[in-house]
Order: C-alpha cells, then sequence, then structure tokens
C-alpha cells in the first residue's frame, strides 16, 4: 500500500469529526475514572453493566480494523460464501455461550477464563492458560496497530510510526484511566460510530450498481462469477470459491474454530462477566448475536461492490489488493463530510479490536499470573496498580509486536494460524471439562499442552514444507480439528489412569453437579418474556438460518 | 441444572468479591448521554455540509445528498439516545446487589 493512489481528500471539516471522537473518546475514559476504587471494578466494571451495553461490547471487541477490512476482502475474492464467518462460523457459538457456558463462568464469580481452569483443573493448566493467553493478546494487539497504521499511511498520509504511537497512546490513555469502563464504554460508541461509517459507502455503492439486482447481476459477469452469489450450492465438492466442503465448514468453522474463539477468548468473555447479573451476562453474547448478523450488509456487500465497480481489484500487490476494497470505495464515492465520519469509523474499529486485547490481557497478567504466582496477599490498591503497569506494558510490547506483524505478508492467515493453535485446543478441554465430571485435573492439564503442541507442530511442518496444504485456511481448519481430537483422546486416556477431583469442588463449575443458581441476583422484569435468555438466543439461530434462503 | 447450594469456594475469589462492597461502579455514568451527545453533533455538522454540497459532491456520491441524509439520521439516532435516557434512567444499583451469595 504505497504510493498515494489511495490517498483520501479530507479536509478541514473532516479532520473536526474525527478529532471529535478522539476527544470524547478520551472524555470518557476520564469520567469513567469515577466508578474506580476496587480491583473489580477496574478489571470488571464492578459487575455493573446493563446487558444492552455488555452486548454491543461483546460484538464491538471483535469487529477491529481487521475484521472490516478482512470481511470486505473476502467478499470480493470469495463473494457471498463470506456469510459462514457470520451466520455459521459465529452466531451458534455466540449463543451456545450464553445458554450453556455463561451459568458456570458468571455463576462460578471467576474473575477470568483462566481462572476456571484453575479452579476445574489445577494450577499448571491454569499457568499455562493464561501465559498462552497473554502471549496471544499482545501479539493480536500487534497485528491490530499495524493494520491499522498501514490504512491511516495509505488514506491520510500519515507516516507509519505517527499512526501506530497516536493509536497506541489513545487506548493507552483511556484503559489506564477508565479500567474495562471507559473500554466498554467506548466500545459501544464505537460500535455506533463504525455503523455510521459504513451505512453511508454501503448505501451509495448499492446506489451505483443498480440496487440489489444489479449486484447480483453484474457479480455474475466478474471473475468470481454466479459462483460467488451462492452460500451452500457448490460445497459438494471443494469447487466453490472458498475451495471448502460443507463438512469443513460446519464442523471446522462452524464447530471448532468458531466455538474455540467465542466460548472461551477472554478478551470476548470478559464483556459478559461485567455484566450486573446472571441474566444479563447470559444475554450478553446473546444480545451481540443480533448485531452480528446483520454486519455482512455492510462488509461483505461492499466488497462485492468494489469487486464490480473496481476495474483490477484483486492484485497481488499495490493498491488494488482485495483488502482495499472498503478505502477504495470511501474513495471513489464518499463526499468530504460522510467522509469523515467513515474514516473515523475505521479508526474507531481499530481501536475496538486493540482495546479488548489490552483490556483482556491487564486482567490476565493481574489476577492469573501477578496475584496467583508472584505477589499473593497484597492489598487490592497493590493490584489496582498493577494493572495500570500492565496496560502501558501491554501497549509498548504491541508496539513491538506491530513490527512483528509487519514481517507477515498476510495478516489473516497469520491470525488464523494463532487461533488455530490457541484456541482449539482450550476449546476442547473447556468443553470436556464442563460435561464430565470424571475427567481429572492431570487430564486436563496432558490435554491442553498436548493439543496445543500438535496444532503448533502442524503449523510449523507445514511451514517447513514437509507436509502440504491447498491453502494456508485448509492448514488452519486441520490444525484446529487436530488439536480438537488430540485433546479429547488425551482425556480419555489420562482420565482413568488418574485420581478424579471430588464432587464438591465441582459444584458450580461442572454440568449437572448443582451450584448454579440462574435466577441468584434477579431484578425486576428480568422474566419478561423478550428477556429470557434461551428463547433469545433460539430467535437468533432461527434467523441465521432464515438469512441464508435469499443465497443459497 | 440444580438451583441448591453454592458454587465451589476459592480465596482469591472471595477476596475480590469481599472488596467488591467497596465498589464505586454505582457512580459510573450512563454512556446512552455521551452516544446521544456525540451524534447530535456529527448530525448538526454533517446536515449543514450536507445543505450547501455543491454538486460536484452530489454527482461524486452518484446523486444521493448522502451528506444531508446521513447527517438527519444521526441527528435523529442522537436525539432518540437522548429521550431514552431522559425517559428511562438508569437505576442505580440497589445496595442487596454488592453482596451477592453471602
Amino acid at each position: 500500500m504505497d504510493g498515494d493512489g489511495l490517498r483520501l481528500n479530507m479536509n478541514g471539516l473532516d479532520y473536526l469529526i474525527l478529532a471529535l471522537y478522539f476527544v470524547t473518546v478520551l472524555g470518557v475514559g476520564f469520567a469513567a475514572r469515577r466508578a474506580i476504587r476496587t480491583s473489580v471494578d477496574f478489571f470488571l466494571s464492578g459487575r455493573s453493566l446493563p446487558a444492552w451495553v455488555t452486548g454491543l461490547a461483546f460484538v464491538s471487541a471483535n469487529l477491529g480494523a481487521l475484521e472490516i477490512i478482512g470481511m470486505a476482502a473476502n467478499g470480493a475474492q470469495y463473494g457471498v460464501m463470506t456469510v459462514h464467518y457470520y451466520w455459521i462460523g459465529a452466531v451458534p457459538a455466540m449463543v451456545f455461550l450464553g445458554i450453556v457456558m455463561m451459568p458456570f463462568y458468571y455463576g462460578s464469580k471467576v474473575r477470568s477464563v483462566p481462572e476456571y481452569l484453575r479452579l476445574r483443573f489445577n494450577r499448571p493448566t491454569h499457568l499455562l492458560n493464561a501465559i498462552s493467553f497473554a502471549v496471544a493478546q499482545v501479539l493480536i494487539a500487534g497485528v491490530n496497530l499495524y493494520a491499522l497504521a498501514l490504512v491511516m499511511q495509505a488514506l491520510l498520509g500519515w507516516p507509519l510510526w505517527t499512526a501506530i504511537v497516536v493509536g497506541a497512546a489513545i487506548v493507552l490513555a483511556y484503559i489506564t484511566i477508565g479500567g474495562l469502563s471507559g473500554a466498554i464504554y467506548n466500545e459501544v460508541l464505537q460500535f455506533f460510530v463504525i455503523l455510521a461509517g459504513l451505512i453511508p459507502v454501503t448505501v451509495i455503492g448499492l446506489v451505483k450498481v443498480g440496487g440489489w439486482n444489479g449486484l447480483m447481476d453484474a457479480v455474475g459477469d466478474t471473475k468470481l462469477g454466479e459462483a460467488g452469489l451462492h452460500a451452500w450450492q457448490d460445497t459438494g465438492s471443494t469447487a466453490n470459491p472458498l475451495g471448502a466442503q460443507w463438512i469443513g465448514i460446519v464442523f471446522g468453522l462452524g464447530f471448532v474454530l468458531s466455538f474455540g474463539y467465542w466460548t472461551t477468548n477472554f478478551a470476548e468473555v470478559q464483556r459478559a462477566l461485567s455484566a450486573k447479573n446472571m441474566s444479563a451476562a447470559r444475554r450478553t453474547p446473546i444480545i451481540a448475536a443480533y448485531p452480528k448478523l446483520f454486519i455482512p450488509l455492510v462488509t461483505v456487500i461492499p466488497g462485492l461492490v468494489a469487486l464490480v465497480t473496481v476495474k483490477g481489484l484483486g492484485a497481488e500487490s499495490g493498491d488494488l489488493q482485495y483488502n482495499n476494497a472498503i478505502p477504495l470505495l470511501m474513495r471513489d464515492l464518499l463526499p468530504n463530510g460522510v467522509l469523515g465520519v467513515a474514516v473515523t469509523g475505521l479508526l474507531a474499529s481499530f481501536m475496538a479490536g486493540m482495546a479488548a486485547n489490552v483490556s483482556g490481557f491487564n486482567t490476565v497478567f493481574t489476577y492469573d499470573i501477578w496475584q496467583a504466582y508472584i505477589r499473593r496477599d497484597r492489598s487490592d490498591e497493590h493490584y489496582l496498580r498493577v494493572g495500570r503497569w500492565a496496560t502501558v506494558g501491554a501497549v509498548v510490547i504491541g508496539i513491538g509486536t506491530a513490527f512483528i506483524a509487519a514481517g507477515f505478508s498476510n495478516i489473516m492467515n497469520y491470525i488464523q494460524a494463532l487461533f488455530s493453535v490457541f484456541n482449539a485446543p482450550l476449546f476442547a478441554t473447556f468443553i470436556i471439562g464442563m460435561f464430565w465430571k470424571r475427567m481429572s485435573a492431570l487430564a486436563g492439564f496432558w490435554s491442553l499442552l498436548l493439543g496445543t503442541l500438535v496444532s503448533l507442530s502442524l503449523y510449523l511442518l507445514y511451514k517447513g514444507g514437509v507436509v502440504d496444504f491447498n491453502s494456508d485456511l485448509e492448514e488452519s481448519f486441520w490444525g484446529a480439528g487436530l488439536a480438537f481430537v488430540t485433546a479429547v483422546v488425551v482425556a480419555a486416556i489420562v482420565t482413568p489412569l488418574t485420581s478424579p477431583k471430588r464432587d464438591e469442588e465441582l459444584r458450580g463449575l461442572v454440568y449437572g453437579m448443582g451450584g448454579v443458581d440462574l435466577k441468584g441476583d434477579v431484578l425486576t422484569g428480568d422474566a419478561a418474556w423478550y428477556r429470557s435468555p434461551v428463547l433469545l438466543g433460539l430467535i437468533a439461530v432461527a434467523l441465521a438460518a432464515l438469512f441464508y434462503i435469499p443465497v443459497f | 441444572m440444580s438451583n441448591d447450594g453454592q458454587p465451589a469456594q476459592d480465596p482469591l475469589i472471595d477476596e475480590a468479591q469481599a472488596e467488591q462492597r467497596r465498589s464505586a461502579a454505582a457512580r459510573l455514568f450512563d454512556i446512552r448521554r455521551v452516544i446521544g451527545g456525540l451524534f447530535v453533533a456529527y448530525g448538526v455538522i454533517v446536515t449543514l455540509i450536507g445543505i450547501f454540497d455543491s454538486r460536484a459532491e452530489i454527482d461524486k456520491a452518484e446523486g444521493v445528498r448522502i451528506n444531508l441524509w446521513a447527517g438527519l439520521a444521526m441527528l435523529v439516532f442522537g436525539l432518540l439516545m437522548l429521550l431514552w435516557q431522559w425517559w428511562r434512567p438508569a437505576e442505580a444499583p440497589s445496595p442487596n446487589e454488592q453482596q451477592p451469595d453471602a
């Protein structure tokens, strides 16, 4: 993305809109400071937030710049099949998290996902997961930072360094000052700003190609062709744009990768843990599923519009890479004014992604590494201070890892590789531990460790040219699947050889052991039918299925 | 899932639960005010730009007066947020919420 080809024609008013946003974000951070007195206030917002706030923050934490730019790129490259990442690759897992898993997370009062592993299994499992999570978060924060800096450099002409430091400094300021409340409140704000930026691009894009029907006709004439308009039709074989069979889509993407990401990623789960009661915590991911259903409208459609209207899109390098689909449309279609809003939206989406990584990191570092293994029994103020310093550390390391990310030609594949190594074995260990009370503490440790090692080895063998796959994406599907199977097999072998945990230690942590109070701290109004997590969840899944009908 | 009894206990978690009684979370302001405020400001700015848009700008957006429409939409959205906050102010957390499972 070098050269001036993508440079947007921003004027003073556009910059005013951008500046207004920066000021508001920092103001939210400072205002949230008043609500922090304890470490629980700082790391979990004092468990006081309403469900609509945590729900929008939940979806926003995933709506990083990578997600928006990457999914529009996928829309242009793979066509309508990109919706699989939303309708089967996200919504069912979010609903499952809310209905089935959240009672154990929220009910046991754990403060993080690794902490659940400490209670369910043992300290080695806990430490292993806490460290691997912390490492993954700073790596991903670096990717987010680098992706944004690239966009700002191309669109606004800011030097790479300036863009990285300005972005990092703002995130640092509002999280250090405002804690998780600062992060979550800004994520809710960011959610709306991102939409305000993407909707005008989509609307004008559709007007340009003659509406939905015009778009469908035009896509048929592109290199993607008719196949770009169907999500399932050609998935009996791999002869479709994504190169994936339906079984790979359903089990690889829809089950292992998606459940691994949405149900065990603490950067996401943390948002639900900050909800004010059990009902709100369970509704958090389910409320998030509704916007998630509709986000492809503002990512995949612009991707297809760009494919149709931008001549030569899909180049290997330069300005016409798929990744530039949305920036190119912004340049071509938006006049000053909405242009400023759209640039602000892109910036907001980057900050949302990075803030989620950083706030997840500082909590796990403080509670799961510092308090559990390094300095125990200190005052709450001590941990609050450590949390603030951990935030500074995470952002500084993030700037460093941004330059690691700069070494990878395809950032999205780097991210997928990270997920298949870290998330898939974790999900397997979790799901068995949550539903099989006999699974022993040692089995938990070995499942997690060997699952991670198997996936990591496969990745390294593939990179080293020893094992061959059709694409990086196929490698990550296989890596995730193999890690999952390894964890299951190890659990089945090790458990009978080792002693189980006592029943009373498993209360509130394992299905069927009791100790989960779904109606605990219930508030007036939570009993209303429209606040039932199960009903809301089933409607979301039904909608996801219905949405497939017009693009089957 | 039966409803009887308490989840397993852990010293670190109990400590955090005890600290929660000192929580200042109730002093958190209402985010609807900020969203409403920012969107009203954006709405006014973009609508004004939209009113004075030249032919060239309208042509760039395929003949759609996008600044005007987007500005008005953001203005209405911002006002709705403020209205919602005014109509249903956030209820302060009740004191017994601070001591769950006590």
